[in-house]
């Protein structure tokens, strides 16, 4: 049955995860502004607060919101503090949705506990990662890497990453295979930190592998061959992202949420409130237009939530995880962008958090896709087009 | 608990209702537009899938069925998938007979359903849009004052469906109040003393239905007639209904133009390549999916809201705010997909612009 409300037992938890982030806000500011230092994993404050996950657990399917929606829902709930300090981090990278999709019960086994990172990205290619230049090759049992790659999310905490590299450089496509480094592996430098516009807090880390060598089991999926003419292998770990790209919509509708929140306060303090229902030409100029960025927050939310129905309704949902990764990288900008224009001199002063929340969100249409590589990928999608014929 | 997934029976009225809409409504859309004119037959035929009747009481001769404003927005979006103006006459006995059952006393119903359980299309009509430019529906200028037992009305009213043919309206005006308690409705007889009625008007979209400017001088309506008895009507919900309502309709009309453009591009070559294989046509056309779904949900959310009896106000506004915005843009969109030839009276895109442009200052014009 067609229904949004959340069930009481959703609305708790999603209420306790959201007084939480209020906690991890007040620290925000700090780490925004002393960008060298890592938010500590847990906040001195985490011993008076229960713990997220046991809210969670025991919840039964069909009687609450799926877990996919719930799991987009939270997220949100968690950036609506802050995007990079958390009551408690959790423990999992980018890497260790590859490691579930990809990789072998061993290597499962072996490493699920690490965080692991994801470096596709080099300095030479990022959106068309058919061209990664690092490569691997076999020597013996060993694996040796040799390359670079740049922006790679919790890089420097992760204890372990999965690289891209390419074993057959004339193989293209096909000759990319992903593997796993640990870190202290001789070879593989941390080589610094990025400093950003935003999410400064966030360690994104550039690493150097100078002949470093990797057991030959480390092979994620331990396929060493290369698929001729079909993209099968690569297409194995792009399934990677049809969860984690609404997820990343959905960090990025957290924050955007929190512009809105802190804009309609503000404008109430000032004597406006936001009064729904009028006609356009029944409202003023500020009421509409903070009633047409909520607009576009609930939207861009709905078609997160799609995405992550699909996912636990076992369909396919790589158009819906592109349309929500496209709709939120365009809306958390134009959403925070407004909300400064409405504010003015308040919304770019850093005695508040709003320019740094517009700063923040800014990534939400560049990483796992930039926006006009999630419309690519629904164009060929509309157009039943090859990569060949649109690109 | 959040689920985005229709019953059977919606999926199976959807799915009804879309063959329907490309075998019978899309082809007598364009010369209905060019004839301002809708042939009966066509409504007739249309009336026959009972979308009105199956959701009125069985005690005043209806199907009986739930009201159900989620069914009605899925039924909506398709019909109005075929064309938007076919939609808006064909579900205009709905403009009467939903908002009677809904705020309705029992004795109107008695008295005014049963005309909608026929077995031929009548013709259903609320005035609820003004001619005067900064139009509001919180704060009409159409006043109702109390005479007696009685009530007055004053004001013009303007895009009021069937004029030329409904055997009454269902005017909507203000009391003394703001906002939505300022909401009264009436039943207005047709032959009603100090109601005139214009000729049809001449709009640039929908341009099939016929509308006509009502003015109302100091028509006296009877206690008897003023909707909802002495409690009035639920303005918010009058209100909310016809706005997500509208949403729908635009929700099919945009889905419509994407579904046309598509194939277009994919065929049309310019520069020795189909021109979807041009990332500023291809991204475009993507633009048009993303905000199909986009706006769908936004509807779907409020009329599910609707639906259980909830305040839907702020959900209404924003599936309002945002399927206006966005319909026009992607119908704009559309003729420059086409280029020239979306400028040409042959292809449907431009009336789908006049459609889309005309419903976005709208409302009253369609009902849930
Ligand atoms: C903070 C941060 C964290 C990141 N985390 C990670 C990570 O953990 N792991 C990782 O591997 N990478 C990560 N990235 C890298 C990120 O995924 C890439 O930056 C992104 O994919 C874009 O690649 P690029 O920067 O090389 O831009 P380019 O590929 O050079 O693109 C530049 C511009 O051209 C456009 N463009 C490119 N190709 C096309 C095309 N075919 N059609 C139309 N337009 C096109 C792009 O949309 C963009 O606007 C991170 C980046 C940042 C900034």
């Amino acid at each position: 049955m067609i229904d949004f409300e959340l069930t009481k037992k959703d609305q708790e938890i999603l209420d306790e995860i959201r007084r939480q982030a209020l906690v991890a806000r007040e620290h925000a500011r700090y780490y925004d502004e002393n960008e060298h230092e890592f938010p500590p994993d847990k906040l001195p404050e985490a011993d008076d607060f229960p713990h997220a996950h046991g809210l969670f657990a025991g919840r039964e399917e069909g009687k609450d919101t799926s877990v996919g929606i719930m799991s987009m829902l939270l997220a949100a709930g968690e950036t609506w503090g802050d995007y990079s300090v958390r009551m408690r981090r959790g423990s999992g990278g980018l890497g260790n949705a590859a490691l579930r999709a990809a990789g072998t019960p061993e290597q499962q086994a072996k490493w699920g506990d690490m965080t692991l990172a994801m470096a596709i990205t080099e300095p030479g290619c990022g959106s068309d990662p058919s061209k990664v230049q690092m490569t691997a090759v076999l020597d013996g049992d060993e694996w040796v890497l040799n390359g670079e790659k740049i922006f790679v999310t919790t890089g420097c905490r992760a204890g372990g990453v999965i690289v891209w590299a390419t074993i057959d450089k004339s193989a293209g496509r096909a000759g990319i295979k992903s593997f796993l480094v640990e870190k202290e592996t001789p070879g593989f430098i941390v080589a610094h930190k990025e400093k950003k516009l935003g999410i400064r807090a966030d360690d994104t880390a550039a690493y150097v592998f100078q002949d470093c060598r990797i057991p030959r089991e480390n092979l994620l999926g331990l396929n060493e061959e290369i698929p001729k003419a079909s993209s099968g292998g690569f297409r194995g770990v792009m399934k990677t992202f049809n969860m984690t790209r609404p997820g990343v919509a959905a960090i990025g509708l957290g924050i955007s949420q929190a512009a809105l929140d802190f804009t309609r306060d503000q404008l109430a303090e000032a004597g406006i409130e936001i009064e729904y229902g009028a006609s356009l030409q029944g409202q003023s100029a500020v009421v509409d237009k903070f009633c047409r960025l909520e607009a576009l927050q609930e939207a861009s939310m709905l078609t997160v939530m799609r995405a992550a129905w699909l996912a636990g309704e076992g369909k396919i949902n790589n158009d819906e995880a592109s349309i929500c990764k496209a709709k939120g990288g365009s809306a958390v900008r134009e959403i925070t962008q407004g909300c400064i224009d409405i504010l003015g001199p308040m919304g770019v002063s850093r005695e508040h958090l709003l320019e740094k929340w517009f700063r923040d969100v800014r990534i939400t249409d560049i990483y796992e896709g930039t926006g006009q590589i999630q419309r690519m990928i629904i164009a060929r999608s509309l157009f039943d087009y090859t990569r060949a014929e649109l690109n | 608990m959040i689920s985005f997934g229709p019953t059977e029976e919606q999926e199976l009225v959807r799915d009804t209702l879309r063959e329907f809409a490309n075998e019978e409504i899309r082809k007598p859309a364009r010369e209905c537009d060019e004839a301002s004119e809708i042939p009966t037959a066509f409504l007739d035929k249309v009336w026959e899938m009972g979308l009105t009747t199956t959701q009125i009481p069985a005690e005043y001769g209806g199907g009986g069925e739930a009201r159900s404003p989620i069914m009605n927005a899925i039924a909506l979006e398709e019909l109005a998938y075929g064309d938007v103006t076919l939609a808006a006459a064909a579900l205009a006995p709905s403009l009467s007979a939903m908002t009677i059952l809904d705020h309705g006393t029992d004795e109107q119903k008695k008295t005014y359903l049963p005309a909608y359980c026929g077995d031929k299309w009548v013709a259903g009509s609320l005035a609820l849009v003004e001619p005067s430019p900064a139009f509001d529906a919180l704060n009409l200028r159409t006043l109702a004052e109390p005479k007696g037992d009685n009530f007055t009305l004053t004001g013009t009213k303007t895009f009021v469906p069937f004029g030329d043919r409904a055997d009454h309206f269902i005017v909507v005006a203000r009391n003394a109040q703001d906002g939505f308690a300022g909401l009264e409705a009436f039943i207005v007889p047709r032959d009603a003393k100090g109601l005139r009625i214009s000729e049809n008007e001449k709009n640039m979209g929908l341009r099939g239905l016929a509308t006509s400017r009502l003015e109302l001088e100091k028509v006296e309506v009877s206690a008897a007639n003023r909707l909802g008895g002495e409690k009035g009507i639920d303005g918010r919900r009058l209100i909310n209904s016809s706005r997500v309502a509208t949403g729908a309709a635009l929700v099919g009309l945009s889905r419509a133009v994407l579904e046309y453009v598509v194939p277009y591009a994919k065929e049309r070559e310019a520069f020795d390549q189909a021109i979807a294989q041009k990332q500023a046509i291809a991204f475009m056309c993507a633009d048009m999916k993303i905000e199909v779904e986009s706006m769908r949900w936004l509807v779907w959310k409020a009329a599910s809201q609707l639906e259980q009896s909830l305040d839907a106000t702020r959900s209404a506004h924003h599936a309002h705010i945002y399927t206006t915005d966005h319909a026009v843009t992607i119908a704009d969109n559309g003729i420059q997909v086409l280029g020239g030839h979306g400028f040409i009276r042959e292809h449907p895109v431009e009336m789908w612009y006049r459609n889309a442009q005309s419903l976005a200052v709208l409302e009253g014009t369609f009902a849930l």
